[in-house]
């Protein structure tokens, strides 16, 4: 049985830089991998691609409501947002996290105000509980979902509801706080590999269609 | 619906599509969609299928989804994964039966209209996909049988619809012969070099409607126009190669269109009304050449009437009473643009014009392009039923007279209104400007 300090030290020490190790030299990898692929066969993208129409895209695709079908799907559009948002904003700014940066490297930055944490942890649950129920009730979600799509939900939710119950140290805060090391950097390391590989890609598909849309259809893609 | 979808489908038997699949092998199989996977397609395949994360939200794009009652299989990301996604997860060992039905998928469940791509929140373009789906069809030789016809047609004659060179000069000189009862010094100019521009036309209206060509020469002759016709192959401007996956067949066809304009050394091609045609010169064939931009400046019938219109050349005698809609063709509203001088136009020509809901970019595709249409007889009954939702969409409008500037939505409509017995008439921007406009004696 390995005791709960070595196990802590490992994956908040030597884990943490394999995680990001991963992480980052995966996304590096995603990212050549696709570009090599772009010069091999369809070097012709480089010619449809402009800042001005991939912004435009880009932004009206971020803000809630600002397209067609965003309108079309207001429970999934602010679900989506929400738990997008809190998927970024939550990782940087709990104060736990900053507390490790801290005293790693002596930084440290503005943190979230721990009870306004703890509500949009739950709010990302919640999210996460209505993309399975979507998964599973809506016809067209239910007939496209295979297994690795609530592996990936999975993957997403687990940092989250196992910092919840490490934080309000539920039966037993070690099991908790080991999971949500392992879980965080579980994810992390899933992002290349997996179709969670969208955080890297939907900017690039993003402003292709919006390039496409606009400097050659001369239309609008929203 | 959604079973009365099923048993469509199983009713068709489409000769091409039985015989073509027949002859293939498994081992063929594999090697030709490895070939075109790793060959032909690139980055774009890659992520769209790496990041799709099937939530579902394109499903609300599709008219064949929500016209067989919002059945998932026929939602775009539905049909990727009952074609391409199957063949690259299985590494192309799929079987002769695979190809047929996803032949079929590919060619008549979408019109690769691109509507979807507009919902996608990645932008993933499933009509691309689709059309990686019928290029591996088409080497695989399984494409449907009628479609499969015009790509012959355009391989051996340079058009469509297997209109020899005399037929076709013949066909032009009878509708100037005719048009002259009406406008006694009106020409047909062929072949004349130098003229401001070439007019360029689908097989089809010599064919079956050559009442289009003669609209078009009251029109140009009217307005005082410089033009000409090409007497030799090069005329069509149409490309159903370019939907069938043919796509060598296609730029050769766009060769000869642009070299056409080149030898008359026009100043620029102005093509008739039509979706596909449009597509194919100015933003496929033109790229399968190598051409970004088409080489010749070309416009569409829509911004030649506007330019015609905002300068004065046609006047109006009357505007057109009845009440009109207009249907705005995938091909050049959200392929070119073109929705609001569309508009422009047709407020010009009439006195009460009702829009339908959804509209310009978001309007819903005819069902027709993208070589749907030219799938032929086997799936007209299927085809029509998949598009239950135009028909809603433009009998709520309550007008008399739908006006679209796009073949395939032409026939496409026709067969909708008659089926779902809207009570409406379908008519081309160049049938009400003849109606209304001012007309030398």
């Amino acid at each position: 049985m390995i005791d709960f300090n070595t196990l802590y030290n490992f994956l908040s020490g030597p884990m943490v830089w394999v995680t990001f190790i991963i992480f980052i030299g995966g996304s590096i990898y995603r990212i050549w991998d696709l570009i090599s692929l772009v010069n091999k066969n369809e070097k012709f993208i480089y010619s449809y691609m402009s800042w001005k129409y991939s912004l435009r895209s880009i932004m009206h695709w971020i803000t809630p409501f600002a397209t067609t079908n965003w309108r079309k799907h207001p429970v999934m559009t602010v679900v989506t947002f929400v738990f997008h948002m809190g998927l970024v904003i939550m990782p940087l700014f709990i104060s736990a996290h900053v507390i490790l940066f801290n005293a790693a490297w002596n930084i440290s930055w503005w943190v979230l105000p721990e009870g306004l944490a703890d509500v949009i942890t739950l709010i990302v649950i919640v999210c996460c509980i209505i993309f399975f129920l979507r998964r599973l009730v809506l016809r067209e979600v239910k007939y496209l979902t295979t297994a690795s799509d609530y592996v990936i939900l999975a993957i997403a939710a687990a940092p989250f509801v196992t910092g919840f119950f490490a934080y309000h140290k539920f039966i037993d805060y070690h099991f908790w706080l080991i999971l949500h090391i392992l879980s965080g950097e579980i994810m992390l390391m899933a992002i290349p590999f997996t179709r969670l590989t969208h955080m890297l890609f939907a900017v690039l598909t993003r402003s292709f269609i919006g390039s496409e849309f606009g400097g050659v259809r001369h239309a609008k893609d929203w | 619906m959604a079973e009365a979808s099923e048993k469509i489908e199983k009713k068709i038997i489409d000769e091409g599509l039985e015989t073509g699949s027949k002859r293939l092998t498994e081992e063929r199989i594999e090697k030709v969609i490895n070939e075109v996977l790793s060959g032909e397609t690139g980055a774009r395949l890659k992520s769209y299928t790496d990041t799709c994360v099937h939530c579902g939200l394109c499903a609300e794009a599709c008219h064949v989804y929500l016209s067989f009652n919002r059945d998932p299989k026929f939602s775009p990301a539905g049909k990727v994964k009952r074609t391409i996604g199957e063949m690259i997860k299985r590494k192309g060992r799929v079987s002769p039966e695979f190809i047929k039905e996803a032949s079929e998928i590919a060619s008549t469940e979408c019109n690769v209209c691109k509507r979807c791509a507009m919902y996608c929140p990645f932008g993933i373009d499933t009509a691309y996909m689709m059309q990686t789906v019928r290029r591996i069809c088409h080497k695989l030789g399984v494409t449907p049988l009628y479609i499969q016809d015009t790509a012959h047609s355009h391989a051996v004659t340079q058009n469509q619809m297997w209109v020899k060179e005399d037929e076709w000069i013949d066909t032009l000189q009878w509708q100037e012969e005719d048009a002259r009862e009406e406008m006694s010094n009106l020409r047909i100019p062929l072949d004349k070099e130098g003229a401001d521009f070439m007019y360029s036309v689908i097989a089809p209206e010599p064919k079956f409607q050559p009442n289009l060509i003669y609209q078009a020469a009251i029109i140009f002759n009217t307005a005082g126009c410089d033009w000409t016709m090409p007497s030799f192959p090069g005329w069509d401007n149409s490309d159903m190669a370019m939907f069938t996956g043919d796509l060598e067949i296609m730029a050769r066809n766009k060769r000869f269109h642009f070299e056409a304009a080149q030898k008359l050394k026009v100043k620029r091609i102005v093509m008739g009304e039509c979706g596909h045609a449009f597509r194919s010169v100015y933003d496929v064939g033109n790229r399968w050449l190598s051409w970004s931009m088409p080489p010749i400046p070309m416009i569409h019938a829509i911004e030649f009437y506007y330019d015609l219109l905002k300068a004065g050349k046609i006047k109006i005698k009357e505007k057109y009473k009845k009440s009109v809609t207009i249907h705005d063709p995938c091909n050049v509203v959200r392929g070119r643009g073109l929705h609001e001088m569309l508009r422009y136009v047709i407020h010009e020509l009439c006195e009460n014009v009702i829009e339908m809901h959804p509209n310009r970019e978001h309007n819903y595709c005819c069902n027709a392009g993208g070589g749907v249409i030219n799938c032929g007889p086997p799936f007209k009954k299927k085809r029509v039923e998949s598009n239950r939702i135009k028909a809603d969409q433009i009998s709520d409008t309550g007008a008399e007279i739908l006006i679209t500037p796009c073949h395939n939505c032409h026939s496409g409509m026709e067969d909708i209104i008659s089926y779902f017995n809207v009570d409406m008439h379908i008519k081309f921007i160049s049938d009400i400007m003849y109606e209304v406009m001012e007309k030398q004696e």
